[in-house]
């Protein structure tokens, strides 16, 4: 109990980092997502090439390879530079994108098309359409599946520990390795992912419920 | 001159010829009521009118716009023409206010206090005013498919298109919406009405179009069309439904 609760603010301060990367990537994931979305359920061929391509490369490849890539990959190069934080976001964003953007796909394709040929025939643009009438609803229907695949990519923030970015799973081998206390140290890594995952889990209930489709 | 005017109009889903050749012209303030068995084409005709199923061939000239010229602007001319569907196709994630609010918020970009007042005046019109904050979901299909009527005609369309406004009805819901419809006929809008309402047709329309096979296959006013119809067809197909 006691080295718990003395390794427990530096492991919070690497709960703030996991949780800082969590956010800006799923923000970022979420617009790409949209993105590739709305490229594949596009009429111009070549855009919807491009997102099915993106799509079945994120999804074939593992989340270690891609992160890897974008790190060690681009930055041997020496065309820029990315430091590891920048390069976890982007990893992460990237993977997340690619699933948000089926979801959002199978989400936007659930929307009745009486909807949008009600929009169209009071003379609204397939832009107002798409913003104010089908996105709204695909929305309500995506929520569970939108938390589901958050969840995951915030557990897949744990794999940024490998390219030294001290989250909270760097933080617990740095404390595991230094005070030999292995079990209390894991196991008070577990219950703080559990915490926010829950908390996660709440809040998307909330927004179920708020948005409810009447 | 016509308000609506078609000309060889052809529609072809695929091999599947719907409309085949489609001559028709509607005047200002005129009431039409389109029948014809299931397969008609009756439906597609409509759809046709703006532009909700691509043109295969032919004119179609909306107030005076041909809109089957690439160079029209079909959201424009759709602001013109209202339509009511079979499924209402209200927007439920918004109140019944919103639905009837958001066209012209959207697409003329007011603010939602400038039109609130007219959008509330077209719910009294339909008499659902006092549903004004409910949920589509809420209402029943009559009232449903009122405050479709009431949503098309906040753009205050020159013309209104009915596609079997009251076909997914319950019957005691019917009269209702019906009523809505004559009373807007009474006020001089040009109505292109598909329905299977024959009443309502007699009653209220001007000119009835009998439709089979992809054609217009007879036309005229309604007590003519129904006492002394002359095709084989159309005699065929009254006999089923009178």
């Amino acid at each position: 109990m006691d080295t718990i609760i003395t390794i427990l603010p530096y492991l919070l301060e690497g709960l703030k980092t996991t949780l800082y990367i969590f956010i800006v990537a799923v923000i970022l994931g979420f617009a790409i997502g949209l993105v590739i979305a709305l490229f594949r359920l596009s009429p111009i061929k070549i855009l919807n090439w491009i997102a099915k391509a993106f799509v079945n490369i994120i999804r074939g490849t593992p989340f270690i390879v891609q992160l890897f890539f974008i790190y060690f990959g681009l930055n041997s190069l020496q065309i820029f530079s990315m430091d590891n934080t920048t390069a976890g976001i982007v990893t992460v964003a990237i993977n997340a994108g690619a699933y948000f953007a089926e979801i959002i796909r199978a989400g936007i394709l659930s929307v009745d098309k009486g909807q949008t040929e009600a929009a169209r025939s009071l003379g609204m643009t397939s832009t107002q359409n798409m913003v104010s009438i089908i996105l709204p609803q695909a929305f309500r229907r995506m929520l569970p599946t939108i938390t589901n695949q958050s969840i995951i990519s915030l557990k897949d923030t744990s794999l940024l520990s490998v390219i030294g970015i001290a989250d909270l799973t760097q933080r617990g081998q740095i404390q595991a390795s230094a005070t030999f206390e292995a079990f209390s140290v894991w196991i008070t890594v577990g219950v703080l992912y559990f915490i926010i995952i829950y908390l996660l889990t709440l809040l998307a209930n909330f927004l179920e419920r708020r948005f409810e489709l009447r | 001159m016509s308000i609506i005017s078609v000309k060889n109009l052809k529609k072809s889903f695929g091999p599947n010829e719907v409309l085949k050749d489609i001559n028709a012209e509607i005047q200002e303030r005129e009431v039409v009521c389109v029948i014809g068995p299931s397969g008609s084409g009756k439906s597609t005709f409509l759809r046709c009118l703006n532009r909700l199923e691509d043109i295969t061939g032919g004119q179609v000239i909306i107030n005076g716009q041909d809109i089957t010229s690439p160079k029209i602007n079909i959201n424009k001319v759709r602001q013109q023409v209202g339509m009511v569907f079979q499924q209402f196709n209200l927007f439920p994630h918004k109140t019944v206010l919103e639905n009837v609010m958001i066209a012209p918020i959207k697409v003329h970009s007011l603010s939602k206090e400038s039109v609130k007042e007219n959008a509330l005046a077209l719910l009294g019109k339909v008499g659902l005013r006092e549903k004004a904050q409910q949920y589509p979901g809420e209402l029943s299909g009559g009232q449903k498919q009122r405050v479709a009527i009431a949503r098309a005609l906040a753009m205050n369309p020159k013309i209104m298109l009915f596609d079997e406004p009251t076909s997914a009805l319950d019957p005691e819901m019917v009269g209702d919406v019906l009523e809505v419809m004559k009373q807007l006929a009474k006020e001089g809008m040009t109505m292109v009405v598909v329905t299977h309402e024959m009443g309502f047709a007699r009653e209220v329309g001007d000119r009835v179009l009998f439709m089979d096979g992809g054609y217009i296959v007879e036309e005229n006013e309604p007590i003519q069309l129904f006492s002394n119809p002359q095709h084989e067809r159309t005699k065929a197909f009254l006999s089923k439904v009178l």
